[in-house]
């Protein structure tokens, strides 16, 4: 072992279990996986939650500040609202900083489920109510949201104990009491029950309710909401319409999250695929530029070994995820490279045609890479290693040993499956870091996490970086909500975190109004 | 004629294992084109729900099956479709060799009737063999005619019927704990044409197939097979088996070059040691060929293994062109008791039925081989009045004894 002297053997446990961790919180959603079930995923990562939190809490809610997956963000701040008790005045002021940030974060229908897991497990102590009355308060407009997610916001107004003002609140709890509403979102509502024409000015997700209703044929209905989707919407709903002849539901490709782009490209047919693959392959190509930023270009000579076996294909649940995320990689290495060699386990050089098919033959492609001399050699793959098992990782610990043991090409290895079984991303070999991926935008940052994941660094170390990530993580506040989440937003603001200064019922009227 | 079985023509890749199953792919390194698969089970919607379905390499699909001018198509046996007009399922019965530019006579089958639970299933229309022991059933009937000889000792139905109404144990694929999982998860090879499935590594059965796209076609359908009791007991009571790890010696690497080497000389030894120690039961033993069909240039046969005691013993059938290259192959591992009686039946058939000749050549009395048979679940086949005869001289051997 090299630790310094100072190093215990606890410190460099505690290392490695909050590393454990950070790799499961960003690949693990719950989901179904290619090799183990909703079950198992669920119960091996509930478990590694409980032992954190456990163990060590002020690391468990520092994780906020990393790019753990949505899912898992919900269930840190489930378990440390759950376990208020247990910390001190001072950690659940930091606490409270964390969740006020990540909820902002979060999309909101992510957080009005977090809300009612909360009303489920009866979690109604003040500094609950703070958070979600802060949260709500901070909406931009909370008569969308109570038409979009009517019953969710019902179920926060009620378990945080405010009350909606004005509309707000008959919407909410009488909605047919009113003859009309002045707020105009509210108001279509109402007249949607029986004119057509208002359906066009209510969410996408609630109209589509009201034109089943009106009995409106689907290509006319898209073609004329197709204003009030979403960005994602468009997205998902563009094949649907093509085939509808629907043609004005477009998406701009080109200002899609690249990961999300990759999905979808995946998803298309091959052929739709090589009939469009100017226009794919430009708004990847866009997508990955942008993500890459000012780090363009700074990568020098770049290998990558992407896994299109056929366990890429992930599950029904998570349909082709592992592979878009080797897509997407493929994208930013792309730009971030000088010069770049992308090598797919299944031979293919057409990375929009990749598709999860065949074997894991891992090890011959390392070899492969290591024989172009790369200053970074890039592993996206699963780690199921499978032809021959075990090739990759004898292959890379030699080459760690013998051939290279200045370590003069970096070799990283992301992995975006979590392994229920082992608690952790499968490694290939313990010389080499195998960090935890989700999705390819964070690429960058993950390599420089991974280095933790060697074994060279110690909690000392971790520690400092995680300080650095959350100092950063608060205070990237955007401007406009940043003075509210850090002042009135700190649930814990005052001594034992039950000083809310406003009670809940005073701070209700402040909520920020019907469709303002 | 007897011979030992050969995989000709195909190359062993490394397993894949998981839980107590390993599964080893075997890949054709020439695709044999003019002998496919009945074009009416590729038609089979039931194939579009396996994500593998959609994924069939360039030049694979169906709709260029269909349009190929001429091939010889096999059908499996037990392969359940729709084979006639009326639109009844029913089971192939026996591999078949058929001309797929004529559309001759609906194949050689069983009618199906099927429980509630099984019709469910039957509306999804997927390909799949048939269901419970009568695969198995089929296979010993196939194999053994019954008497030949109307030897005076057998019954009526003996001699009008063979062994027909026999049942023998078997287990599907479901019941084989982890196969379906295991068969899930299996990423199969590039030009792989065949598997061999291995439980608690015993080895349970052998699949070839001629062509990649036939084989991704019934890969799922493997979990629908049959499998010995011997096979479900090991798969149940066994811990997971190890993977065989590629472990390369860092002494003698010196170089990129070396370590490739190192590698694929890994790869090597295990092909290498499969064929000659894992497959051992299969490959090892001399069997006895019954030829059954020549259509073209390929030849259908069944095989039958010498019936050897605390040995494994697999029964199947084969299809080999003319240069001898394995085309298709389908086995089934014998239990024990299945062993033993295969060994009598051989026995019996060697000595053309006669009772008094195969007692002699058993070392028996003739009584004694009666019970026998009768012990080994052939006793309808003696006529009653033999039987209660043989019953009553073992009873007063007994008693004078």
């Amino acid at each position: 072992m090299t630790a310094e002297s100072t190093e215990t053997f606890a410190d460099l446990v505690a290392a490695e279990d909050v590393l454990l961790f950070v790799n499961a919180a960003i690949t693990s959603t719950g989901q179904r996986e290619f090799h183990s079930g909703e079950d198992e995923q669920g119960l091996s990562l509930g478990f590694l939650h409980e032992y954190l939190l456990g163990n060590y809490r002020d690391l468990y809610a520092a994780t906020l500040a990393l790019d753990v997956n949505d899912h898992n963000a919900a269930l840190i701040i489930r378990n440390l609202l759950v376990t208020a008790g247990e910390a001190d005045p001072e950690r659940r002021r930091a606490e409270g900083r964390l969740i006020a940030r990540r909820l902002a974060l979060l999309p909101p229908p992510r957080v009005y489920r977090l809300f009612r897991e909360l009303r489920r497990a009866r979690i109604n102590n003040r500094r609950t109510r703070a958070i979600m009355r802060d949260w709500l308060a901070a909406r931009p407009d909370l008569a969308f949201d109570a038409v979009k997610y009517r019953g969710a916001v019902k179920t926060a107004f009620r378990h945080a104990h405010l009350e909606p003002r004005g509309e707000l609140g008959t919407f909410l709890f009488a909605p047919r009491r009113k003859a009309a509403y002045a707020t105009p979102i509210l108001e279509s509502w109402r007249q949607a029950h029986y004119r057509q024409e208002a359906i066009y000015d209510l969410p996408y997700t609630v109209a589509e309710g009201f034109a089943a209703k009106h009995g409106i044929p689907r290509a006319a209905f898209l073609e004329r909401i197709a204003p009030r989707l979403t960005r994602l919407e468009r997205l998902r709903l563009q094949e649907s319409a093509r085939a509808l002849k629907a043609d004005a539901v477009r998406a701009d490709l080109t200002a899609m999250p690249l990961t999300r782009l990759a999905s979808y490209v995946l998803g298309l047919p091959p052929d739709d695929r090589v009939r469009r693959r100017a226009e794919l392959t430009e708004a990847l190509r866009a997508a990955a530029r942008r993500t890459a930023g000012e780090q363009a270009g700074r990568w020098g000579r770049v290998a990558a070994v992407l896994d299109d076996s056929f366990s890429a294909y992930g599950s029904a649940q998570k349909r082709r995820r592992p592979l878009a995320v080797a897509l997407a990689c493929h994208f930013l290495l792309e730009a971030l490279a000088s010069r770049y060699t992308p090598l797919w386990l299944s031979g293919r050089s057409d990375a929009l045609l990749v598709r999860p098919y065949g074997a894991t033959p891992l090890g011959e492609r390392v070899l492969d890479a290591l024989e172009l001399g790369p200053e970074r050699l890039v592993i996206v793959s699963d780690g199921w290693d499978n032809a021959p098992p075990g090739l990759a990782g004898e292959v890379l610990r030699i080459w760690r040993t013998r051939l290279d043991p200045d370590g003069a090409c970096g070799v990283v290895h992301l992995n975006p499956v979590y392994d229920a079984a082992s608690f952790d991303v499968r490694r290939l070999v313990p010389g080499v870091p195998s960090a935890g991926i989700r999705d390819a935008e964070n690429l960058v940052a993950l390599v420089e996490l991974a280095r933790f994941a060697e074994g060279r660094t110690g909690l000392p170390e971790l520690r400092a970086h995680l300080a650095h990530r959350v100092t950063d993580f608060l205070d990237a506040e955007p401007p406009e909500t940043a003075g509210r989440v850090a002042d009135e937003g700190d649930p814990a603001a005052g001594a034992a975190g039950e000083d809310v200064r406003r009670t809940p019922r005073e701070d209700a009227r402040r909520t920020p109004g019907e469709g303002t | 004629m007897t011979e030992k079985l050969t995989l000709t023509g195909l190359s062993t890749r490394p397993a894949q294992t998981w839980g107590g199953v390993r599964l080893v792919p075997l890949v054709r390194d020439e695709p044999i084109e003019d002998l496919r698969l009945d074009a009416r089970l590729h038609d089979d919607p039931g194939l579009d729900e396996d994500p593998r379905g959609h994924y069939d390499g360039p030049g694979l699909d169906v709709v260029e099956i269909g349009r190929r001018d001429h091939y010889i198509s096999y059908i499996p046996h037990a392969f359940v479709a729709t084979w006639t007009s009326d639109g009844t399922p029913a089971a192939a019965y026996g591999t078949q060799l058929r001309d797929a530019a004529k559309d001759g006579p609906a194949p050689r089958r069983m009618p199906l009737r099927f429980h509630r639970r099984m019709a469910r299933r039957e509306d999804r229309n997927r390909l799949r063999f048939m269901p419970q022991h009568l695969a198995m059933e089929g296979y010993l009937a196939l194999h053994f005619g019954g008497p030949e000889i109307a030897w005076k000792e057998w019954s009526h139905r003996a001699i009008s019927r063979g062994l027909s109404p026999r049942v023998e144990e078997a287990y599907t694929g479901t019941q084989v704990r982890g196969l379906a999982d295991a068969l899930r998860v299996f990423e199969i090879h590039p030009g792989q044409c065949g598997v061999v499935v291995y439980a608690a590594d015993a080895l349970a059965a052998a699949f070839v197939v001629p062509h990649p796209a036939d084989y991704r076609a019934l890969h799922a359908t493997l979990v629908h097979d049959l499998y010995g009791e011997l096979i479900h007991h090991y798969a149940t009571l066994t811990m997971p088996v190890p993977d065989f790890r590629a472990r390369i010696a860092d002494a003698e690497v010196r170089s990129l070059a070396d370590l490739r080497a190192a590698a694929r000389h890994q790869t090597e030894e295990w092909a290498a040691f499969h064929d000659r120690f894992m497959a051992a039961g299969l490959l090892g033993p001399e069997y006895t060929y019954q030829r059954v069909y020549t259509m073209g240039r390929y030849r259908l046969s069944r095989f039958l293994p010498p019936f050897e005691r605390r040995r494994e013993n697999h029964i199947g059938e084969l299809i080999t062109d003319e240069n001898g290259r394995l085309a298709y192959l389908k086995t089934f591992r014998l239990s024990e008791n299945q062993v033993r009686r295969g060994h009598l039946l051989t026995e019996l058939a060697a000595c053309d039925w006669n009772l008094a000749a195969t007692a002699a050549a058993l070392g028996v009395t003739e009584p004694e081989l009666g019970l026998r048979i009768e012990g080994a679940g052939f006793g309808h086949l003696l006529r009653q009045d033999v039987l209660d005869r043989y019953r009553a001289h073992a009873r007063r051997s007994g008693r004078t004894r």
